[in-house]
């Protein structure tokens, strides 16, 4: 391919345009994408670049955000899932560079043996390093690490302008800072240098605790937060106000001694009939759940991989919601509104279609990385609903007010639905983010949230 | 393969003492860029090897090179050149056998799919068609067999493809070349049994590669990592003298094999 000329280049990729759905993890909305571009090399991405419309195109990692975010609808996507080549490791800093296409379940098998691991990871390994950095993703260590972005150290980003240049603290550090969590309108992020940090081996010394009350819950913050690298709370998202759910807290432990085998999990292989998921199963889930965990030996050794990444090992556990898909509603609310945390967990059990997902996470104060990052001191909640239709958005509708009047934000990676105003109250300063956006590149998201063509 | 126990399965000529479990140590790639082959090595460097790359491009040679190492490849040589001009064969061959004197395996992997459009309304792209998939490849293999005829050790193996099995008319120009290639494979490992050297014929069913992106249903394609996993699994055993990959490609071309040329005149496909 290297020695052909320029228009053959182009008239091979035009040829590798392939039009289909591409869908998000929510399987939330169904769009139709114009092409699908997958360049194999960096060196394509230019040509690419070049030769779409003016807002046409997105890059595109393993679709694992949940709603639109990751959709160009009519339009184009650049998917850079072939670009997964890891380009440099330090041994003695265990700084590496990869591409934008490796996911960070590469890193995991990668680095782990050498004794290094990812500073920060979100609850599924099935992530790019583009989208995690697009996203600027946080984990279960946010109140000691801070977001991915707060460790990313230096990005080459392609430009539809101006070409590939690198951006670090000192060269385009606004740049960076848009990338981070910059939703991936910024360019195409050919290639990141990521701060990986030094592990005994892949063992976790884990404890969970029972709690009942949010009041419990954040005691349980106070007393974990200087003495455990990773916490976060399962909730049960059918016992209202009082609230219920399993804290776990856990950190990197001493080398075992013993061999360690990745276990290879089930894969859902097609959507499950919606029926199998009503209030009443979920409910008893929910149930069953909570009185395992709270009768469980609560503290124990375990691998890394059920510590971080308990549903990766069913694969494509988003099947369970069936042919519609689901919608994540993920939020911050500030802890000094813990009353609105409440309404907002007492509305959910009363419409009785919450799941067996709940997730309850105390932000630390780390200042954002990017200009658009989510995480902000505060509780976020994490919850999916199963997409039922119009009672579904109503009742995420009435979620947004109370999410509104208590000053709290939602996240962009798992929406696909969230109004202008919200967004606007979530993000005030978005538009001094808009001069960074590439002019190449639009997404459903952005268009739908601010109006932009 | 050869089973006492069984005599059905018992080969009619003895195996040379010679063959056995390929000893995968330092294998030459010829187009190491391809779809598959990035697979392949990949699977490679998981377990220690030593590679020498060849392909065109020195950039993305060197990005291939700098992950194959990271995910524990013994060190990867390359070479950059472009294979389909058989004027760079006996550079590209001599620098091999300086890097790897005793090279174990050589893989063949390039190739290239123009439209059958394309091939079929200028003869200059048929003639490229064929020179990459078909003549090229059978001369610098021809380099590389003689040496490793003459060490009486080793594997040869190429990529060629279950188009090569019937002219279909939707993509014979492609197919008629992957045959030849497939022809060509069968008539060396002959030549080469004698003197204990494997060579294995892989015929890969459709592979979501960018080969093949243009094509209608590449979503439906095989995955890349399963054709490179069989790949290196068929490299390390001694077993097929010709890999279907993935596997059902066997029972559907030998079904599509048993078409009457008076119905197969009439498909479409």
């Amino acid at each position: 391919m290297a020695g052909q000329s320029a228009a053959a280049l182009r008239k091979q990729l035009e040829a590798s345009q392939t039009t289909r759905q591409m869908l998000s993890w929510g399987r939330y909305p169904k769009i139709a994408h114009a092409h699908v571009y997958k360049p194999a090399w960096n060196d394509q991405v230019p040509a690419i670049l070049q030769d779409v419309a003016p807002g046409s195109l997105l890059p595109f990692g393993l679709g694992r955000s949940y709603g639109d975010s990751c959709l160009n609808a009519g339009r184009e996507l650049i998917a850079c899932r072939r670009l997964n080549r890891i380009l440099g490791f330090d041994e003695t800093t265990g700084m590496i560079r990869c591409e934008s296409g490796v996911t960070l379940s590469d890193i995991i098998d990668v680095f782990l043996p050498k004794g290094w691991f990812l500073p920060v990871t979100p609850g599924t390994r099935f992530v790019t390093v583009g989208g995690a950095i697009a996203n600027d993703v946080h984990g279960k260590n946010h109140h000691r690490a801070g977001t991915l972005g707060a460790h990313v150290r230096q990005i080459g980003l392609h430009r539809s302008n101006d070409g590939l240049a690198a951006c670090n603290a000192e060269v385009n550090s606004d740049m960076l800072r848009a990338t981070i969590g910059g939703l991936g309108l910024t360019g195409v992020i050919a290639w990141a240098d990521i701060q990986l940090k030094p592990v005994a081996g892949p063992w976790m010394e884990a404890e969970s605790v029972p709690f009942q009350s949010l009041e419990q819950f954040l005691e349980l913050n106070r007393e974990s937060n200087d003495r455990f690298e990773y916490t976060v709370a399962w909730l049960d998202c059918f016992a209202g106000k009082n609230a219920r759910g399993i804290f776990f807290r856990g950190n990197h432990a001493a080398d075992q001694g013993k061999e360690f085998h990745s276990k290879r999990g089930l894969k859902l292989p097609m959507a499950l009939p919606a029926w199998m998921l009503n209030r009443y199963s979920v409910k008893a889930f929910n149930s069953a759940y909570y009185r395992i965990h709270a009768a469980k030996k609560n503290a124990s050794v375990v691998a890394y991989d059920s510590f971080f990444y308990p549903l990766d090992s069913i694969r494509q556990w988003n099947l369970l919601y069936g042919k519609q898909g689901f919608l994540q509603y993920q939020c911050v609310i500030p802890e000094t509104n813990i009353g609105a945390i409440e309404e907002l967990l007492d509305r959910i059990a009363r419409s009785g279609m919450g799941s067996f997902l709940g997730v309850l996470k105390q932000f630390g104060s780390a200042p954002p990385s990017g200009m658009l990052s989510f995480p902000r001191p505060g509780l976020t909640i994490a919850l999916d609903f199963a997409m039922r239709g119009e009672r579904t958005l109503k009742l995420m509708q009435s979620l947004d007010e109370i999410v509104l009047q208590s000053g709290g934000a939602l996240y962009p990676a798992k929406d696909a639905r969230m109004s202008p105003a919200l967004f606007e109250a979530s993000f005030p300063r978005w538009r001094e983010f808009v001069p960074y956006i590439d002019p190449k590149i639009s997404s459903s998201f952005w268009r739908r949230v601010t109006g932009a063509q | 393969m050869t089973s006492t126990a069984d005599p059905t399965t018992t080969r009619p000529f003895a195996t040379p003492a010679n063959i056995d479990a390929t000893a995968l140590r330092q294998i030459v790639v010829l187009g190491a860029t391809s779809g598959i082959a990035l697979e392949v090595q990949r699977q490679l460097a998981r377990r220690g090897c030593e590679l020498l790359l060849v392909a065109r491009s020195p950039q993305r040679l060197a990005e291939i090179r700098s992950d194959l190492e990271a995910r524990g490849a013994g060190p990867v040589f390359t070479y950059s050149a472009d294979l389909a001009s058989v004027q760079h064969h006996a550079a590209i061959f001599e620098f091999a056998r300086r890097t790897f004197p005793d090279f174990d395996t050589v893989l063949l992997a390039y190739g290239s799919m123009h439209t059958q459009t394309e091939s079929e309304s200028s003869v200059d792209v048929l003639l490229d068609e064929l020179r990459v998939n078909f003549t090229s490849a059978a001369a610098i293999l021809t380099l590389f067999a003689a040496d490793l005829e003459r060490r009486r050790t080793g594997c040869v193996a190429a990529i060629s493809s279950v188009a090569g099995e019937r002219g279909r008319r939707s993509n014979y120009v492609y197919g008629s070349a992957k045959g030849a290639l497939s022809l060509f494979l069968q008539g060396l490992r002959g030549r080469l049994h004698p003197a204990g050297v494997r060579v294995i014929t892989i015929k890969p069913g459709p592979v979501q590669t960018s080969m093949t992106d243009h094509l209608p249903n590449a979503a439906r394609f095989a995955d890349p990592e399963q054709v490179g996993r069989e790949i290196v699994r068929a490299l390390e055993r001694r077993s097929p003298d010709v890999l279907y990959t993935p596997r059902i490609w066997r029972y559907v071309m030998s079904a599509v094999r048993q078409i009457p040329e008076t119905v197969f005149k009439r498909l479409s496909f």
